[in-house]
């Protein structure tokens, strides 16, 4: 299927992104430019409290206040709404997007205030009194697994929502044939994407056509369907406006709360209704928290440095709600085993509620802090063995004449070739150089290192996770799909059917389009109709749509040359097969005889006559794609997870002044395989800003809670968002091996550079300071962090076991 | 109350709540939705214009503080329906966005720095754009934009020797004697090029 990459027109070239110009002239379309006649604007009053029996709501005072129409409680709104999606079988586990009874976490929204300006809303917000009967209430993940621990769902009996062991092959037997094991606990702190545009929707009930018209900033399948569950109407009385474009998302755009709440109060007030959470409502309560990971990771391995067996136990702080925390455990079981030849794994995967806010889907949905457990565990083994980092991996590393390679928890990995990506890296920045500069810089009196991490994107995104964690789940398909419209004129009209937040799907369907059917992409409109106008698609998640978006349009694509080829074959009288499609033309390569795009265009619209018997007037194709792989439901705790994997490979030297503490990146360097890109222009920017997103992984993004349970980083002077000081210059390193699975052989690069700098960066910092005796065991490293643990070793003289920061 | 503001060039009245911020009205009163409101408290930088020539967050002014400067919003640096700037176009040309929600803050710090700095050094473009969070891009492909923007304005702007000006011979008798000033005025706010 693949297509021959020497061969590509406009694939892989550097053509321009198309989305960009509206962008750079502000005339984006953002929801927050959604006005509509009669638009009511709502604020929220959030809980005070971490956990809090709700005794009374006197709204009384606020609804005397001007231009204040509405003042909505949880329970009018559960009365009215059915919970939301909750993906496990945990049915006493409910979520409203108002707290019923007794607030959660502090922070979560309690009461909806509606009026004519945002401005009034607030105001009118600060009249409402809640009185609140204090609940007790646990923050920490170790501690609500514990019996005794207040339980978050009194109803669900403990803070459990899942505790599933896996074993993957001959674990037991292969850690007691293993010379040498090791253990060890690393911690990914909670943290975010954070896009800096804030969630928002507007939506608009018209009881005469009974429609619920929605705008929002999303990013999130089955949207639609999940809003008519909710409100228990018609799907098809609902319509979501998928030209929205999105300001950023990276997984946790899933604002399900906010647009049930908001299409409520449209339909109870007869009024457009309109949310945009402000920057405090967004940190604070509007569940879009990610990963908070204790894993306790047990290796077995030989004295050359070959890691056998690995067991890990991942214990999720998934907050107050289910929420897509759950299901985070579950993805990285389909690259349990990283980039490594690994014969047996035991996976323990606990995601437990606490009273913090809830989680959304985040970039990788999992793997990031997966990876870092990993690629922690392969550092400490070369520590053990005494073997260089590097050397490790590659005696590890899946070998490329290995694939397709199946791995123990039942996914089998497309493509690779590791070893070149390694090589290629090593080669372009001349490693002995780096060491030496690593020396000099030690010279001067700083602690110097080299960090190095490598890891796989799982891409293509199915769902095989849902049912291996749910087995009440039955879903096996996760499509994408495209149309393809050529009108009388002749001009090419696409439609794809999701909402885009940055991703340049435009841009690669016309690519593709243009790809298989030789003509200009610049000349082929796309366009998002409304859900209502779609075909079943699945949303951005995942790094799927260069494989499922690019694949469906590669696929109507060929349709349609297929339809103009046979039309231009019967009016030349000859068999498909026997002419030949170039540029939009049809020729007979035995003669001069052809027919050009007008022409065929022109017979298909206008003259059945000339059509063969039984074709379907006009030229039009859809294509619906199911997933390459992944299409059985589990076996034996076994599935296939995403049909590609993209490899990364990241090199980072290290300084740090040790009277600062303060980690300064010296050189970055990443080898990206990520198949075959369709546009090089958006790979690069996705690589670089992942790589700058785990950077503030890394080092500087926390959602921090005190012991009182509230939240103290909720504003970007506290939740610290990476800016372009601390951003250095990335370096990367291409390789292409091709999936066998896809059109082009492409792979996806949605969350590259993120999966790995958070490890490469961690490794980093370990080696800098290892020579005090110390290191760091959780996520983020902060400056403040680093500064004391290196005081604190100097001032003993004495190595000191691993450091911990006291902060949750 | 009352304000008076002149935005892109032109005059522009509105009544305004005394609190409402700059950022609101120009969104809400004057319909300019191509500024964005990021954080609210002053540290994104999404919400970005220029005040008399100088990046200004808009969430942290008052509309009224604003009566009396020139305001410039991104819609006042296309030159054309349809056209783009020079700044404009090399941000596309590198790809220097993605999700374009910080971008048009990102494109007027930018070209607030090259108002003062015709060549500025890596380290100049990386201190202009710091106070402009983006969450897509890591910075690369916008520092990128800028450091091509620099040099295609030091070429517009750089007098070129007359016989360089044009192949056409009768184009000597249009060119002045010391060389010819392509026109980079389309980059400057309409305001500026009055």
């Amino acid at each position: 299927m693949s297509a021959d990459p020497a061969s590509f027109r406009f694939v892989s070239t550097n053509r321009r992104v198309r989305e960009d110009r509206r962008f750079v002239a502000g005339r984006g379309h953002f929801v927050a430019d959604v006005a509509l006649d009669g638009m009511l604007h709502v604020a929220i009053l959030p809980s005070q409290h971490p956990a809090a029996r709700i005794v009374s709501i006197d709204a009384s005072a606020a609804l005397k206040m001007p231009g204040v129409h509405y003042v909505l409680s949880g329970d009018e709104l559960a009365a009215a709404t059915d919970p939301l999606m909750n993906g496990l079988d945990t049915p006493n586990v409910r979520r409203h997007p108002l707290a019923v009874g007794q607030t959660r976490y502090a922070g979560e929204w309690v009461v909806a205030v509606v009026a004519d300006s945002r401005a009034r809303a607030e105001d009118a917000s600060e009249k409402v009194r809640v009185s609140y009967e204090p609940l007790p209430f646990v923050i920490n993940a170790e501690q609500a697994l514990k019996p005794d621990s207040p339980p978050v769902h009194s109803a669900h009996g403990s803070n459990v929502l899942l505790d599933r062991t896996f074993v993957w092959g001959e674990v037991e037997k292969h850690f007691a044939e293993s010379p040498r094991q090791l253990s060890f606990r690393v911690t990914w702190g909670r943290n975010s994407t954070v896009p800096i545009e804030t969630f928002g929707v507007v939506a608009s009930w018209d009881p005469w056509r009974e429609m619920l018209d929605v705008w929002a900033s999303i990013q999130m399948p089955k949207y639609p369907d999940q809003i008519a569950r909710a409100l228990r109407i018609p799907a098809n009385c609902v319509r979501v406006h998928q030209d929205v474009d999105v300001g950023g998302s990276y997984g946790v755009k899933r604002g399900i709360k906010q647009t049930v709440l908001a299409a409520h109060l449209a339909r109870r007030l007869g009024r457009p209704v309109r949310l945009i959470e402000d920057r405090l409502e967004n940190m604070r309560g509007g569940d879009a928290h990610g990963p908070e990971r204790i894993f306790d990771v047990d290796v077995a391995f030989n004295d050359a440095g070959i890691v056998k067996s690995m067991k890990i136990r991942a214990l999720d702080n998934a907050g107050a709600y289910a929420g897509r925390a759950p299901f985070q455990l579950g993805k990285p079981i389909g690259a349990i085993v990283g980039p490594y030849k690994i014969e047996s794994v035991q996976y323990r995967a606990q995601s437990v509620t606490t009273n913090k806010a809830v989680q959304e889907a985040v970039r990788g949905f999992g793997q990031a802090p997966t990876n870092y457990a990993i690629e922690t565990a392969i550092d400490k083994v070369a520590a053990a063995v005494g073997l260089e980092r590097i050397e490790v991996r590659r005696r590890n590393f899946i070998g490329k004449h290995q694939f397709p390679y199946l791995i123990p928890s039942g996914s089998t990995y497309d493509s690779g070739d590791y070893h070149a990506v390694v090589d290629k890296v090593f080669a372009h920045i001349d490693f002995a150089a780096m060491e030496q500069e690593r020396d000099r810089l030690r010279a001067c009196g700083l602690l110097a290192g080299i960090g190095i991490a490598a890891c796989l994107e799982p891409s293509g995104g199915n769902s095989s996770f849902e049912p291996l964690l749910n087995e009440k789940n039955t879903t096996t398909t996760w499509m994408d799909s495209c149309r393809i419209n050529i009108d009388g004129l002749g001009f090419v009209t696409v439609t794809i059917h999701n909402t885009s937040s940055g991703q340049g799907h435009e841009t690669l369907v016309a690519t593709v389009i243009g790809e298989v059917l030789q003509i200009e992409p610049d000349l082929i409109r796309v366009i998002r109709p409304d859900s209502l106008a779609c075909l079943p698609s699945n949303s951005p998640v995942g790094s799927r749509m260069a494989i499922m978006l690019g694949g469906a349009a590669f696929h109507a694509a060929q349709k349609l040359k297929t339809k103009l080829t046979r039309i231009a074959a019967h009016q030349l009288g000859l068999a498909a097969d026997k002419v030949a499609y170039a540029s939009g033309g049809v020729s007979d390569p035995s003669s001069d005889r052809q027919l050009g795009w007008a022409e065929i265009v022109n017979i298909a619209h206008r003259q059945y006559h000339l059509l063969p018997e039984g074709m379907e007037p006009g030229l039009e194709a859809t294509h619906v794609m199911q997933v390459p792989t992944g299409t059985r439901l589990p076996e034996n705790g076994r599935v296939q997870m995403y049909p590609c994997h993209s490899f990364e490979f990241h090199v980072v030297l290290m300084a740090i002044d040790p009277a600062l503490g303060k980690p300064e990146i010296r050189r970055y360097v990443i080898g990206h395989d990520c198949g075959t890109v369709i546009n090089p222009h958006i790979v690069k920017g996705m690589t670089l800003g992942g790589v700058a997103h785990g950077l503030g992984a890394a080092l500087l993004e926390e959602f921090v809670y005190d012991d009182e349970g509230h939240l103290i980083t909720q504003s970007f002077m506290d939740y610290l968002l990476p800016s372009s000081h601390e951003v250095p210059e990335i370096e990367i390193v291409h390789h292409c091996t091709p999936s066998p699975f896809t059109v082009f052989g492409q792979k996806g690069s949605g969350e590259s550079g993120y999966l790995g700098s958070p490890a490469a960066i961690a490794s980093a910092v370990n080696d800098c300071v290892a020579s005090l005796g110390i290191g760091f065991n959780r996520l983020p490293i902060r400056i403040s962090a680093i500064g004391d643990a290196i005081a604190e070793a100097r001032q003993h003289h004495s190595q000191k076991p691993q450091k911990q920061e006291p902060a949750q | 109350m009352k304000v008076e503001l002149r935005i892109n060039g032109a005059a522009r009245c509105a009544e305004v709540e005394p609190r409402q911020t700059l950022l609101d009205a120009l969104r809400e009163n004057f319909l300019l939705t191509g500024t964005h409101a990021g954080c609210e408290h002053g540290v994104c930088g999404a919400c970005t214009v220029l005040v008399d020539g100088e990046p200004v967050r808009s969430c942290l002014m008052f509309a009224v503080q604003a009566d009396g400067y020139e305001i410039t919003t991104i819609e006042g640096l296309a030159p054309a329906p349809g056209e783009l700037s020079v700044i404009q176009d090399a941000f596309c040309e590198t790809h220097g966005l993605q999700c374009g929600y910080c971008t048009p803050g990102m494109i007027l710090a930018a070209h607030a720095l090259l108002r003062h700095t015709v060549t500025p050094s890596r380290e100049e473009i990386v201190e202009a754009i710091s106070g402009n969070i983006c969450r897509c891009t890591g910075y690369g492909q916008i520092i990128e934009a800028v450091e091509f923007a620099a040099a295609r304005l030091r070429i517009a702007n750089t007098p070129r020797p007359r016989h360089a000006a044009h192949e056409h011979p009768h184009a000597e008798h249009d060119a002045p004697v010391e060389g010819v000033l392509a026109a980079a005025e389309a980059d400057e706010p309409a305001v500026e090029a009055k």
